[in-house]
């Protein structure tokens, strides 16, 4: 089980970060547990300062854009 | 209440030296101002040297990345580039005409002001030129 983290404030961009994690996940065979982080106090403790970001096992995979199901899936894989 | 979305990457972001130095101190003053100015945005560069991974992955985000040192030790360069960043503006201070002084953190007002002036005309000439098309 990979802990999965979206970083946003919920807005369409995070939205759509957390369907492609969902989608990877579900592609990759790859059970996770997903989390929203909306809370700013607690985005910033990942150093991160542009979202959406996204967030595996406590590490940023990436910040600034939504990344794509490709992308997930070989961070999922790795 | 709506929180603020950081969803737009800054378009500039500002890595001053902040070195030990009059020249470091000026570089530091600078960003600071240009960042209150709305020219761009003063970022960790310690944190991109530790390699903090959310701040790194922040600056990949950014469309514009300024190294601004005091001297020609170029440690702000120099540290962007040990995170594999390529800075795509440069600025030295002390190429302004300021004679660094290790170890005294003084300036004056006649030396800040018109490194800020220079330093913002710089900017935004080297910013139209280095821009990259939005994705």
């Amino acid at each position: 089980m990979k802990k999965v983290q979206v970083l946003g404030t919920g807005c369409p961009k995070c939205q759509q970060t957390a369907a492609n994690a969902k989608e990877a996940a579900q592609a990759a065979g790859v059970q996770i547990e997903l989390e929203k982080v909306e809370k700013p106090a607690d985005i910033a403790k990942f150093g991160v300062m542009f979202t959406p970001a996204l967030a595996i096992d406590g590490e940023v995979k990436v910040a600034g854009r939504i990344p794509t199901v490709d992308e997930i899936k070989v961070w999922l894989a790795s | 209440m709506t929180e603020k979305c950081a969803c737009e990457p800054a378009e500039v972001l500002l890595f001053p030296c902040s070195g030990g130095s009059n020249c470091g101190r000026i570089a530091d003053r600078a960003a600071a101002e240009l960042h209150s100015a709305g020219r761009g945005r003063l970022f960790c560069l310690a944190g991109l040297g530790g390699h903090v991974k959310g701040l790194i992955e922040s600056a990949k985000a950014a469309k514009v990345l300024v190294a601004i040192d005091g001297c020609p030790l170029a440690c702000a360069r120099k540290t962007l580039e040990h995170a594999e960043f390529v800075p795509d503006v440069h600025l030295v201070v002390s190429d302004l005409g300021i004679e660094k002084r290790s170890g005294h953190l003084e300036y004056t007002a006649e030396e800040l002001d018109p490194c800020c002036n220079r330093l913002e005309q710089e900017l935004a000439a080297r910013v139209a030129l280095t821009a990259k098309p939005s994705p």
